[in-house]
């Protein structure tokens, strides 16, 4: 038993191993999580990309639950977000709102343009102040507030096809199901 | 002639590379140099979360820039420390902290080495009791030839 031990012990350390491998592999370790989850979304006064005069604040949203949806004309990541958003937007049966993250207006409208709008409307925050308040520390990422003004998930990451059916669509569901 | 000139040069130089260091991140209009010792104390604690390697104080990132700013807006209110901390944790968890709090998430990653130096200093206790037991008992038929 005792020349076993020894054997044991390694076969603890690999057990050991191979957990932190598959971890590591089916989860992303730079992920935050958020605190955010499930506290009140911080309230914002932002403008609209296209008409800078209209401001939209947390305020104006409540009493109907919408998704966030934080990308910029220089990031990567949201390119490859995109089509999925084009494709699947409008099935959400949420409003999706483009949070275009420090970003130039023009660049921003000049993208919009070229790879098509999938948003039911766009704010701009420009100096990303506003981000910092919503734990924002890159894009793509995505927020989903409910009718009280509740973030209920969040993304950090491209949506893919996968985190929508899995992941989004079920918490969009649960949030229907309360409502009435 | 030639000495003062020396002088002179190595002066300039000084100068300069203060002025370099200074500016070498973004020049905050900081009030005096205290509040510009805590800044960089604050900011060295606290981490990068795209770079999330490095710190707020040495990251280039632009978002480590907009946090700096929000923490010198933050100390420019008149917040404790503490207070600015609790705000960044408040957004972006324990994470953002390179010293993480003691509570029932962490409490692994706090006392897990000591858990294994106990088992550890058992399996060695165990051994030596066994071997030391071993020993008196074989002592008295043990002629000592095999040594």
């Amino acid at each position: 038993m005792s020349r076993l031990l020894p054997f044991f012990a390694f076969l603890l350390l690999a057990t050991l191993l191979g957990f932190g491998i598959w971890w590591n592999s089916s989860h992303d370790p730079t992920a935050v999580p958020s605190p955010l989850i499930n506290k009140p979304a911080p309230a914002f006064a932002l403008p609209k990309l296209d008409d800078p005069a209209q401001i939209v604040s947390k305020d104006s949203m409540l009493g109907k639950p919408y998704l966030v949806n934080v990308f910029a004309s220089w990031c990567f990541a949201c390119g490859q977000e995109h089509p999925v958003l084009m494709a699947e937007s409008k099935q959400l049966g949420v409003a999706v709102i483009g949070y275009d993250y420090k970003d130039e207006a023009a660049d921003a409208k000049a993208w919009l343009a070229q790879h098509g709008n999938p948003y039911d409307m766009v704010i701009a925050d420009p100096s990303g102040h506003t981000a910092i308040d919503f734990g924002v520390y890159g894009a793509p990422e995505t927020f989903l507030i409910d009718g009280k003004g509740v973030i209920r998930y969040k993304r950090i990451g491209p949506l893919t096809p996968d985190v929508i059916a899995q992941q989004l669509k079920p918490a969009i569901d649960a949030l229907q199901k309360e409502a009435p | 002639m030639g000495k003062a000139l020396r002088a002179w040069v190595l002066l300039m130089l000084i100068a300069i590379a203060g002025v370099a260091m200074a500016q070498a991140i973004d020049p905050l209009p900081f009030r005096d140099h205290g509040e510009e010792l805590r800044f960089q104390h604050l900011t060295s604690e606290l981490r990068c979360l795209v770079c999330q390697d490095e710190n707020l104080a040495d990251s280039n990132a632009d978002f480590a820039r907009d946090l700096r700013h929000k923490v010198f807006e933050l100390m420019q209110q008149g917040k404790s420390d503490a207070q600015i901390k609790q705000y960044l944790v408040d957004r972006y968890s324990d994470f953002v902290l390179y010293d993480p709090p003691v509570n029932t998430r962490t409490w692994l990653l706090w006392f897990g080495p000591l858990l294994i130096l106990i088992a550890g200093g058992c399996v060695v206790g165990y051994t030596i009791r066994k071997r030391s037991r071993a020993d008196t008992v074989a002592a008295p038929t043990d002629n000592g030839d095999d040594w």
